[in-house]
């Protein structure tokens, strides 16, 4: 058979702001099979993208397709004309981008922008379309397909959009769909279920597709075979399974053991600090955004009664979905956000609410890192100057000692010294959050707030940030309240974890509580779709995890009532959206926030 | 770990140190708008005539070794009194203009970082005062203190201090949004070291666009108001007092009405040219 898509020798060639060219695809063939779902995986920058969207004929701005072939369906599509093209784009080939939210006109209804290409390319009438469409939705598991098409873009949720997009990108029945990246900006929970859909989509209609992704475990349940890409090279080509238990490629093999979990936080007997008061405690703490009512709650409160405690040297995970609080909770600590109610105590002493107010030494026993490492340093200060900042306000070093402290400092992180002389936007990612790292170990900290560190970062980056985290804890003590929504992440690095939910705690244990049931029903749900790194998990999941992820936002229940009432499957109507949700503390030694008691949980997961 | 080693060997040769190089075209901006400089400090000196005398019996005329621009409205020497007008054109402009951005640029940084009611009060206030239609204000001003120097430069500066205070505040808000002016806020930086290290380096090339196109409107305004005859006094006139008197020339194309024209336009293009081209963090692009 011959195949959908032929690629020979693809050259991509991208100028930078200097003038200098440089080739970002380097003499990369690879073919498609028609009904294939071939997955392309790599890196930033390792021209996952360019070639995605070059089977379409296109090279984003400052890139040009300098050599190669590329054949879709018997035409050669680098000398189609522009016109030809087009009419190519948006009917015989599709894409689904990443970032559904951005890819939707805000002013303009749902329904219209999905069935605009088939109008485009004149492909059926506008009734006939439409009714195509709502078909789609059905098939999507879009709620309310009917009516759901009259809405605007910010009106259903960022799962829906990504399901409205590939609807978008299906209607026109496309030849191949090249998905690029089309869950990773989803929290997990979400994830799942577009991830089910999509797959459910390709398979009943036979389409073939491309779909991009730095995912493994994602691209695992999705894909027939892999393209292992890095620098713009293919490093190994394989059938899906294969990749998975033989890689032959080290880069392969670098990326597998990066996606695995491996645990990096101290071993349960280091701790030996048990019984040491914590570094931290946050107590019932209430914050939020907007006015504030009578009794100093805002409307719109983002925090609702959270409290922790992190003792020195150890590390406490948060996770939760994005618009949990688990941002805001680190910006109340370090007094960015004065919380409403409640209290922060640094060992054992009240914090001031504002950072204002706080004095230095509080201010420097606290640290922040930031998760976008681009913008959490000054672009027009060289390194030496970022870092030598804070000892000079915190500890008063100037001159030579200023300079050898800012060297040992990158030695800490394992940058060279000459980086000093850098500026930030001369570093890539990976480097810039090593500096962000050491700008906070140049105070001395007891504790650091690490908000998302890694999220922005490849994985294998990632995981030598996380190295290097869990090294200097070694060496200097340090305690981290490490935020994130990637559960794998947390399960590498904390020693205890917590839960939150629409600014809820919802379970709060030692990370091995976390792998034992019963489990609070969150937690139930947010480690079941997490996806693994074996093919078939996906099929073989519970429906019943889908259930519950399938319906609607996260949304702040009323009161002291749970907020995870409508998404849980062992919910009790009239009692747990109601009254307040007691704590209660479970034999392995977790908290957890619900209604049903231990029997009843342990009784319900063994059903 | 060898994705350790991975980041460390990742990194660029080391790049030339960066210099303070102009464009070509930003090149001969700086030219012509160091020449006007120049001409306006040694200018006194290196006049061929006095501004004020009646040198050519001829109204309008031709160019001719004596008067090499040929003369004015009233038989005046046009070169004499461009060079002249030089001072008094990108002076009183330059001198407005500074003061203005100094202003509304400090007021402007101020309220982005304090956010909250001093914002509130700043920005109110200087809607208030952008409210105000500008030359009538000036004229009220001008007629109430009498036309001086000072009292022109103070004017021409209140009423582009709101506009200017309007631009740095919004720039200076984008900034304030960034995690590292938020880490330095947690550090416990004061207001004055947020707006010195953190904000002005990051915003320095927009407002550096937005000082040459306010000084190119101080200097139009200047010009209105030597037509109303509430700027410059005579014998002195700025080049936009020279256009307007001299308009009776323009249907003869006398360069009586030409040249002043050219060189407030040569300023104009001239530092635009050089701040459109700043290299780096000046630049007006933001790049860096």
């Amino acid at each position: 058979m011959a195949p959908l898509v032929k690629v020979e020798n693809l050259r991509v060639t991208a100028r930078d702001e200097r003038g200098r060219l440089s080739v970002i695809v380097k003499d990369v063939s690879f073919e498609v099979q028609p009904g294939e779902v071939v997955a392309l995986i790599g890196e930033s920058g390792s021209g996952k993208t360019t070639i995605a969207l070059s089977l379409m004929g296109y090279a984003r701005s400052g890139a040009r397709i300098a050599g190669g072939k590329i054949t879709f369906d018997g035409r050669d599509v680098l000398s189609l004309s522009k016109r030809e093209l087009s009419s190519l784009r948006g009917r015989n080939i599709t894409y689904v981008p990443q970032s559904a939210a951005a890819s939707f006109n805000p002013a303009r209804p749902l329904l219209k922008q999905v069935i605009e290409s088939s109008q485009i390319h004149k492909m059926m009438p506008q009734a006939e379309a439409k009714t195509e469409a709502v078909a789609l939705f059905r098939e999507l598991v879009l709620p309310d397909p009917e009516h759901v098409g009259e809405r605007y873009p910010h009106q259903v949720s960022g799962g829906q959009l990504q399901r409205l997009l590939a609807a978008m990108a299906l209607v026109t029945d496309p030849k191949l769909i090249i998905f690029d990246e089309p869950t990773t900006a989803l929290d997990v929970t979400t994830q799942i279920e577009v991830l089910r859909v999509f797959k459910k989509a390709i398979k009943e209609r036979g389409t073939t597709a491309v779909y991009v992704s730095h995912d493994l475990a994602v691209v695992a349940q999705m894909a027939d075979r892999i393209i292992v890409l890095r620098d713009g090279i293919i490093r190994e080509v394989d059938a899906t399974g294969r990749i998975l238990s033989e890689p032959k490629n080290d880069y392969t093999k670098s990326l597998i053991a990066a996606a695995e979990p491996h645990t990096r936080a101290t071993a349960p007997g280091a701790i030996q600090t048990k019984a040491a008061p914590p570094v931290l405690e946050v107590k019932s703490v209430v914050a939020g955004y907007g006015a504030t009512d009578r009794d100093g709650v805002p409307v719109l409160p983002v925090l609702r009664d959270v409290g922790l405690s992190i003792k020195a040297g150890t590390t406490l995970g948060v996770i939760g979905e994005s618009g949990c609080g688990k941002s805001t909770l680190a910006r109340v600590i370090a007094g960015l956000l004065p919380a409403a109610r409640g209290e922060v105590l640094l060992d054992g002493a009240p914090l001031p609410r504002r950072a204002s107010q706080r004095t230095r030494d509080q201010l420097r026993r606290i640290q922040i890192l930031f998760q976008m490492a681009d913008t959490a340093v000054n672009p027009s200060r060289t390194v030496g100057r970022i870092l030598g900042r804070p000892l000079e306000f915190y500890h008063g070093l100037g001159g030579d000692q200023c300079r050898r402290r800012v060297a040992e400092l990158l030695d800490m992180v394992r940058l060279p010294a000459m980086m000093a002389e850098r500026y930030p936007g001369e570093l890539s990612g990976g480097q810039k959050q090593r500096v962000n790292l050491a700008r906070a170990l140049a105070a001395k900290p007891s504790l650091i707030l690490c908000d998302e560190i890694t999220s922005a970062l490849d994985t294998v980056v990632g995981a030598a940030i996380l190295d290097l985290l869990a090294e200097l804890q070694r060496e200097v003590g340090v305690a981290y309240l490490f935020i994130s929504h990637d559960l794998s992440t947390v399960k590498a690095v904390c020693d205890e974890v917590m839960i939150l939910y629409a600014g809820q705690m919802m379970e709060h244990g030692s990370r091995r509580a976390l792998g034992q049931r019963p489990l609070h029903p969150y937690s139930d749900l947010l480690i079941s779709s997490v996806p693994e790194l074996r093919q078939g998990w996906l099929d073989g999941i519970s429906e019943n995890v889908l259930k519950e992820a399938s319906v609607g936002v996260a949304r702040p229940g009323r009161g002291e009532a749970c907020s995870f009432f409508e998404r849980c499957a062992v919910r009790v109507p009239g009692r747990c959206d109601v009254e307040p949700t007691p704590l209660r503390s479970l034999t392995k030694g977790a908290k957890i926030r619900c209604q049903r008691t231990e029997e009843e949980l342990i009784d319900l997961s063994a059903r | 770990m060898s994705a350790d080693q991975t980041i460390t060997a990742v990194a660029a040769p080391a790049l030339p140190r960066r210099r303070f190089r102009l464009p070509l075209a930003g090149i001969i901006g700086a030219g012509v708008v160091g020449f006007w400089v120049v001409i306006a400090i040694i200018g006194p000196y290196i006049v061929p005539h006095d501004v004020g005398a009646l040198v050519d019996d001829d109204l309008f005329g031709r160019m001719r070794w004596a008067l090499p621009l040929g003369s004015d409205y009233l038989g005046r020497d046009v070169l004499s009194r461009i060079i002249i007008g030089a001072r008094y054109s990108i002076g009183v402009a330059a001198a407005a203009t500074f003061l203005a951005v100094f202003m509304g640029g400090t007021l402007g940084m101020l309220a982005a970082v304090s956010r909250g009611a001093v914002d509130m009060a700043l920005s109110r206030f200087f809607d208030a005062l952008i409210s105000i239609p500008s030359k009538m204000s000036a004229l009220v001003v001008i007629a109430a203190l009498g036309s001086s120097i000072p009292v022109l430069v103070g004017t021409v500066a209140v009423i582009y201090t709101p506009g200017a205070f309007r631009i740095w505040r919004a720039l200076a808000v984008n900034v304030n949004a960034l995690d590292f002016v938020e880490v330095a806020r947690a550090r416990g930086e004061g207001t004055g070291y947020l707006i010195r290290e953190e904000i002005l380096p990051n915003i320095a090339g927009p407002v550096l666009t937005d000082f040459g196109l306010r000084f190119v409107f101080a200097m139009l305004l200047l010009s209105g108001l030597s037509f109303l005859g509430l700027g410059v006094q005579p014998p002195n006139a700025d080049w936009g007092s020279l256009v307007r008197e001299n308009i009776n020339g323009l249907a003869d194309g006398a360069l009586a009405v030409v040249m002043p024209a050219v060189a407030i336009a040569s300023v104009t293009i001239g530092v635009n040219l050089v701040i459109d081209n700043l290299p780096g963090r000046w630049s007006s692009t933001g790049e860096h």
